[in-house]
């Protein structure tokens, strides 16, 4: 345990994310400003998403922290260790025992349930922005329900590549008022927006946090005759064999020969320690 | 001019009431009224700094004018006073009944987005979610505006001027305003593409019956569009009447002096 | 149907010390339903004036100028808009167009302006065009490219286009050879034969000899000048 105070943030400063987290929860899909601390470490590392896991934990809490699916990477591992610093709370990397989850760019294979909090790091949260860049202007076009240019980006993509060609940070609109950006997750995940788990999601350059009550309804925006398809790489993980999840590419020689595996690591080694073996992968049942 | 439209029991487009914009103590405009019934083009000419582009921008609902009523006939509800209107009623017919073609074609256009999702922008704002549709109502629009539907998937950034015009006039008129307001269409093109465009604009108006309020300095300009005309001096509106009259008789000192300034060709 | 009651006209000129010059008073005439009067005077004595004021491009300074059951010198703009595109034409002695619009469209207009449909407008301003010898391959041209006797013709063209119940003819005439003066004329006579009230400027004596029924001095029409 550290000096500092527990999570980091003092009392006060979690006291108003709180606020704010409880306001977005009140206004699903609305982007509440928040006065965003300075975190130690840089903008782009998640400050946004660190505050508001900072706000949410409890010392009774469990944390897991991802990014891009994987427990073992720089910016999952450097955000799980400042918390088991600065808060002390217990770590885990198994999905299904974890009561709070900081992500960044996936939402877990595993299901999440009603005692679960997903928070995500959010780099842009106006999803309106590259069509207008005026602050001024997309408060007011969220505000009056104007949504037509969210189509024009679309229409832009169909325009340009054949379909849409948006593949991450997929426009949602929420409970059939808000639209919203889900973040750079794949647009893979989309359809698991509608979940039981609350999800907050915090952007500490651009200071705004925005939340999705359990069970919203969440549609992801698109034409009627090139409706949303929630796609991933049409192969099986090479580990575990999964036909149904998100997939990474890795090049794995330079005569062209690659592999596909499960972007989510701990849903890979879950399976893969139930028995499922992929093209490449070895029955080793390893365990987490 | 729309085809045949009962004259008598007609009710205005639109009623502008004692509209007056001050900047401080600086007249913009002052008490200005006029009616302008369907299908009617009007023309407002004055010298840079006569208020006519402060009126046209107050009327537009661009700026809150200071005292007066812009009364519009609307669909649903008929006459309403666009003014004390909600800001998304006033928006919504911004992005459906009304029409604003501005100066500069950057200023009306979406120089990021291609020429296809600039006309479809205001569809899509009113709800189209047909791909097909919309592209189909996109090309058939640059068709009408003369400009080749192979140029649809291009920016406007790499249209020229009067092309960019031509652009933000289909853009505008894509959803079937009844009104437009111009500001300066023709200003900074040539000629002979000033030509184009007056034409263009003159059989739009007529196909699709619509009423325009044009804000120029070129007289030749509204001699060619405009039924009637308003001359502005110094915030006021200081003669009134048929384009024809008010051009080839003109009774206001002001107006004689503009009329006999005009270079003949 | 058209009918002037002590009309007068005067200029008054704001930049040249308000100077207010009268050009016509106490002007009274008449012209009914397939009548055609002719206008005479020198050159100067306000003939031109005359039919502005009734067409509305010059305001009367009082009286009343009624075209059919409106007043002219009282009308609103869309009022006087839908009398010219409903009852009263006017072939002047200059053609105004818009660049670039074909000579077949310069004169169809009026037609497409009543609502008659593309295709009808079009066969009659083709047999307009071609009664007044303009060459077919000239149809799909500007008339702004055209010669001034062309242009006149086309003007004339577009006048007769749609069958105006008042009509006001400019020297229809004016510098036209034989065979096409002879065309103008018997479309003035079938207009008359249809009850268009006709109001003419012709300095052609044989023209106006052959059409009118009657003429109207207008220099009586002259502001008295104190000798």
């Amino acid at each position: 345990m550290s000096d500092y105070n527990f999570a980091y943030l003092d009392e006060q400063t979690k006291r108003m994310i709180r606020r704010a987290i409880l306001k977005g929860l009140a206004v699903p899909g609305y982007q509440v400003p928040f006065a965003s601390r300075e975190m130690p470490m840089p903008y782009g590392w998640g400050t946004g998403g660190v505050q508001v896991s900072a706000a949410t934990l409890t010392p009774e809490d469990t944390l897991k922290v991802i990014d891009q699916g994987a427990d073992d990477t720089t910016n999952a591992v450097s955000i799980r260790k400042f918390f088991e610093r600065t808060a002390g709370v217990a770590t885990t990397e198994e999905t299904t025992k974890a009561s709070v989850i900081q992500t960044r760019h996936r939402i877990p294979e595993a299901e999440l349930t009603e005692d679960q909090i997903l928070v995500y790091q959010v780099p842009i949260p106006e999803p309106l922005r590259f069509l207008e860049p005026r602050e001024t202007e997309t408060r007011k076009m969220h505000s009056l329900e104007e949504y037509g240019l969210m189509h024009v980006k679309l229409y832009e993509d169909i325009s340009q590549h054949g379909d849409i060609a948006t593949s991450y940070a997929y426009p949602v609109k929420v409970e059939d008022r808000y639209v919203m950006d889900p973040s750079p997750i794949p647009k893979f995940d989309n359809p698991k927006l509608e979940m039981a788990a609350i999800q907050l999601f915090g952007a500490g350059r651009e200071q705004r946090i925005y939340a999705v009550p359990p069970y919203t309804k969440v549609v992801s925006l698109d034409f009627e005759d090139y409706p949303f398809e929630a796609t991933k790489a049409d192969h099986p993980c090479d580990l575990c064999g999964s036909e149904h999840s998100y997939l990474d590419e890795v090049i794995l020689d330079d005569a062209g020969n690659r592999m596909f595996v499960c972007s989510d690591t701990d849903y890979c080694r879950t399976r893969r320690a139930e028995g499922h073996v992929g093209r490449l992968g070895e029955s080793e049942g390893e365990a987490a | 001019m729309g085809a045949q439209m009962k004259e008598q029991d007609m009710t205005p487009l639109l009623q502008v009431n004692g509209l007056t914009k001050m900047y401080g103590p600086r007249i913009g405009c002052k008490d200005v009224n006029f009616d302008l019934y369907p299908g009617e083009v009007m023309g407002i000419v004055g010298e840079s700094g006569s208020g006519k582009s402060t009126l046209l921008n107050a009327m537009a609902g661009h700026h809150a004018p200071d005292r007066g009523e812009v009364v519009f006939d609307t669909r649903t509800d008929g006459p309403v006073d666009t003014l004390t209107m909600s800001e998304p009623e006033r928006r919504m017919l911004g992005r459906t009944d009304w029409a604003f073609v501005h100066q500069h074609a950057r200023d009306g256009l979406r120089m990021s987005v291609s020429a296809g999702g600039n006309i479809g922008e205001r569809l899509m704002a009113v709800g189209g979610r047909h791909y097909g549709e919309i592209r189909e109502q996109a090309a058939d629009w640059l068709g009408r505006v003369e400009i080749s539907d192979t140029r649809i998937d291009d920016r406007p950034s790499a249209f020229s001027g009067g092309m960019q015009q031509r652009l933000q006039i289909a853009r505008n008129l894509v959803t079937g305003p009844r009104l437009v307001f111009m500001d300066e269409p023709t200003g900074g093109l040539d000629v002979s593409v000033q030509a184009r465009l007056l034409d263009l604009l003159r059989s739009l108006v007529r196909e699709m019956g619509l009423s325009a309020i044009i804000v120029t300095h070129d007289l030749a300009v509204v001699r060619l569009l405009a039924d009637r005309l308003m001359v502005m001096k110094d915030g006021y509106v200081v003669e009134s009447g048929l384009t024809d009259q008010v051009l080839d008789d003109p009774q206001h000192a002001y107006t004689q002096l503009l009329v006999s300034s005009v270079l003949q060709v | 149907m058209i009918e002037l009651e002590n009309v007068s006209k005067s200029f008054t000129l704001h930049n040249q010390g308000s100077a207010v010059i009268p050009v016509m008073e106490q002007v009274n005439l008449r012209v009914n339903a397939g009548e055609c009067v002719g206008l005479v005077g020198a050159s100067g004595a306000g003939k031109s004036t005359l039919m502005r004021l009734i067409y509305g491009n010059y305001l009367a300074a009082s009286g009343r100028v009624m075209v059919g059951d409106l007043d002219v010198a009282q009308a609103e703009p869309r009022q006087i808009i839908a009398l010219r595109r409903e009852t009263l034409g006017y072939v002047s002695q200059f053609l105004r167009v818009v660049p670039r619009v074909a000579a077949l469209d310069v004169v169809a207009e009026p037609l497409l302006a009543v609502g008659t449909d593309q295709v009808k407008a079009r066969d009659k301003a083709a047999s307009l065009l071609a009664e007044l010898n303009i060459p077919e391959r000239l149809w799909s041209l500007s008339p702004t490219t055209f010669s001034g006797g062309e242009q006149q013709r086309v003007n004339i063209a577009r006048g007769f286009a749609y069958d105006y119940p008042a009509l006001l003819l400019d020297e229809p005439t004016a510098s036209l050879d034989a065979k096409n003066r002879a065309t103008v004329l018997r479309l003035v006579e079938g207009a008359k034969a249809r009850g268009t009230a006709i109001i003419g400027i012709f300095h052609d004596e044989a023209a106006r000899d052959q059409v009118c029924d009657s003429f109207v001095d207008v220099s009586a029409f002259s502001p008295r000048v104190a000798a």
